[in-house]
């Protein structure tokens, strides 16, 4: 099957695994252009966004030579219904600045997914219309599903336990 | 609440008093008066979260930002509503009886589950992902399952693969089954629901004779099944197929061609196929709109190529084609599961590999390796090399998808699941707008969300 059509995009593209044809590592300037690409070629759907946070797991060999890798990952998984193929991008986001591009206006459906990422993993979007926890309470501190989150340290966590979490 | 005592507060909100927030402390999460929200944000609520990139779907001049707060009402539906299916929480605002806009809050039942899976090995994932999709439990082992495997690169032996197929479509029947139930009782229908219930029952006491259990059956594992199916299961499955498909015509008779349903459900909840492909939407919401996209039949997995099957499309989108979907599917599976009887394989039904798969009780008294193997599968859990994979299957609510990272240990580095109804819960605002209230039960209801799925 031949190559999706990148366009401008120069970023490290990888041979995709188990039911993926392609693997894709823009980095986050490249990131939101590369999807509307994607998107204009008929990649009609975003079937899925979620975030990764590789803490104690830096050297992973998923990521090809010359991604600079940093410890967030953003991947979403793009879905092409007239082409019956799926594309996945995975995008690299650094601790000191977790901010990437919002793919709402792209994609409307991401906007629960991306409100999700940004709520266990305090990944932010830029021009996410509504970027409010979704899955905790609003007034919950830390981003539970960072692997430097620790578990287990208040055995019942209600909203109004007081003292440190 | 603005007069707060201080020695009343906890003491984290008076050394951050900007977590102090309105009565539930949940501000943010909510929907506000119009007073209190940007006009732009009115308008992108008012159409749902619609703006495609190419072109307006919703006509501006229809949206009538102006309106004031002294017209509107914005009220609670839910979290204890018996009509949210579960923990869902609407705040509506509504004019009189028309929904104008609305959110959805959701998180009521969110427990944690991927960062659980994160402790547990590959074994006992299965009991994880299984609690999530608490009406279809075994797709959501198969996901998990098929994620696993596709990382350890094992091949399945076909009964497994067929035994698999089977559950899956069995458990698609006692799930579209609960649904057609509970859409009987939202919209009035009584005996529609014991119906569901009792046929869903035939179902499920065969999977407790085959799994042990009702639900939550952790019977699909990586590897594999955990059993072989019992003695005379073709008896069993014979008489589910045939109750069900004779019962599916009562249903015909009860509600299909009823007025009263009929007008409660056609042209009710319109959804268009851009819409629905726009907010991701995927299964019988998406087939609805005439977008004949069904995973077993468009990327087959499992031996779905090797049956045959009806892919069944709608046409305007409704509550009604909606319905008629869910009717027809569990038609369509009950012809899968007899092509099932048919060529269900003999052999193994789960993978010959020692290192993935426990071994038989009986070995474990009389070979020291099995004895090993057994200790170190159920304690350690078996490795899985390092990589990354998503892998989507169709369940009854549409794709669900499980991303799954490993860092070369027993344990998940991270599992993500993509839930159907967590997605396709965002199609809500869409459905209800300009609806009445009492169509909104009907909207809900179609769309099929399972709570526990939605908060993981």
């Amino acid at each position: 099957m031949s190559d999706v059509a990148l366009g401008a995009f120069q970023g490290v593209v990888a041979a995709g695994g188990i039911g993926v044809d392609q693997v894709l590592f823009p980095n986050r300037s490249e990131y939101h252009g590369l999807v509307a690409q994607l998107r204009a070629t008929g990649f009609e759907m975003c079937a899925d966004l979620c975030g990764v946070d590789y803490l104690t797991h830096p050297g992973r060999s998923s990521v090809p030579a010359g991604v600079a890798i940093e410890r967030f990952e953003v991947v979403v998984n793009l879905l092409s219904l007239s082409m019956k193929r799926r594309v996945r991008v995975r995008v690299q986001v650094p601790e000191a600045d977790p901010v990437v591009d919002s793919l709402f206006d792209l994609y409307p459906g991401t906007e629960a997914m991306e409100r999700e990422t940004f709520d266990l993993l305090g990944i932010r979007f830029t021009g996410h219309p509504d970027l409010t926890r979704i899955l905790m309470p609003e007034d919950w501190e830390g981003h539970p599903l960072r692997k430097d989150y620790g578990t287990g340290r208040v055995p019942v966590q209600f909203k109004e336990v007081p003292g440190p979490r | 609440m603005s007069s707060y005592d201080e020695t009343e507060l906890p003491a984290r909100i008076i050394e951050r008093p900007e977590w102090s927030t309105k009565e539930t402390s949940e501000g943010a999460q909510e929907l506000f008066e119009r007073d209190e929200t940007s006009r732009e944000q009115i308008f992108r609520e008012a159409g749902s979260v619609l703006r495609m990139p190419e072109g307006p779907v919703l006509d501006a001049s229809q949206i009538d930002v102006e309106r004031s707060d002294d017209e509107t009402m914005i009220i609670n539906m839910g979290p204890q509503h018996p009509s949210t299916h579960g923990v869902l929480r609407l705040m509506l605002e509504l004019d009189g009886e028309v929904v104008l806009r609305t959110k959805s809050v959701i998180g009521y039942l969110h427990t944690g589950m991927e960062k659980q899976a994160e402790e547990l090995t590959y074994v006992q994932g299965c009991t994880n992902v299984t609690r999530m999709d608490y009406l279809s439990p075994l797709h959501n082992e198969l996901v998990f399952s098929l994620a696993t495997e596709a990382l350890i690169g094992v091949e399945m032996p076909e009964r497994a693969t067929w035994i698999r197929m089977l559950m899956c479509e069995l458990n698609r029947m006692s799930s579209h089954l609960m649904w057609m139930a509970t859409n009987g009782m939202d919209l009035g229908s009584t005996s529609m629901m014991i119906y569901g219930f009792r046929e869903r029952e035939m179902i499920l006491s065969f999977f407790e004779k085959t799994t042990g259990l009702r639900m939550n059956n952790n019977y699909i594992r990586p590897g594999g099944v955990a059993a072989d199916l019992p003695d005379g299961w073709e008896d069993d499955v014979a008489v589910i197929c045939e109750t069900i498909l004779a019962r599916t015509y009562e249903y015909d008779e009860l509600l299909t061609g009823q007025p009263i349903f009929r007008d409660r459900t056609e042209g009710v909840g319109g959804l268009s196929a851009e819409e629905a492909l726009a907010l991701s939407v995927t299964g019988p919401l998406l087939r609805s709109t005439g977008v004949p996209w069904d995973l077993r039949r468009v990327q087959p997995y499992l031996a779905y190529d090797q049956v045959e099957f009806d892919v069944i499309v709608g046409t305007y989108g409704d509550n009604f084609d909606r319905y008629a979907i869910r009717l027809a599917e569990i038609r369509e599976s009950i012809r899968i599961v007899r092509q099932i009887l048919d060529k269900m394989p003999a052999g193994p039904y789960r993978v010959q590999d020692a290192k993935v798969t426990p071994p038989p009780r009986g070995r474990i008294d009389t070979s020291m390796e099995a004895l090993i193997h057994h200790f170190k599968i159920f304690t350690e859990g078996f490795k899985v090399p390092e990589g990354e994979v998503y892998v989507p299957v169709e369940s009854p609510r549409g794709e669900i998808g499980c991303y799954l990272v490993s860092d070369g240990s027993s344990k998940p580095y991270r599992m993500h699941i993509r839930g159907p109804s967590f997605v396709n819960l965002q199609v809500l605002p869409t459905l209800l707008r300009g609806g009445l209230m009492s169509d909104a039960v009907a909207c809900i209801s179609s769309v099929d969300p399972v709570m526990g799925e939605v908060d993981r």
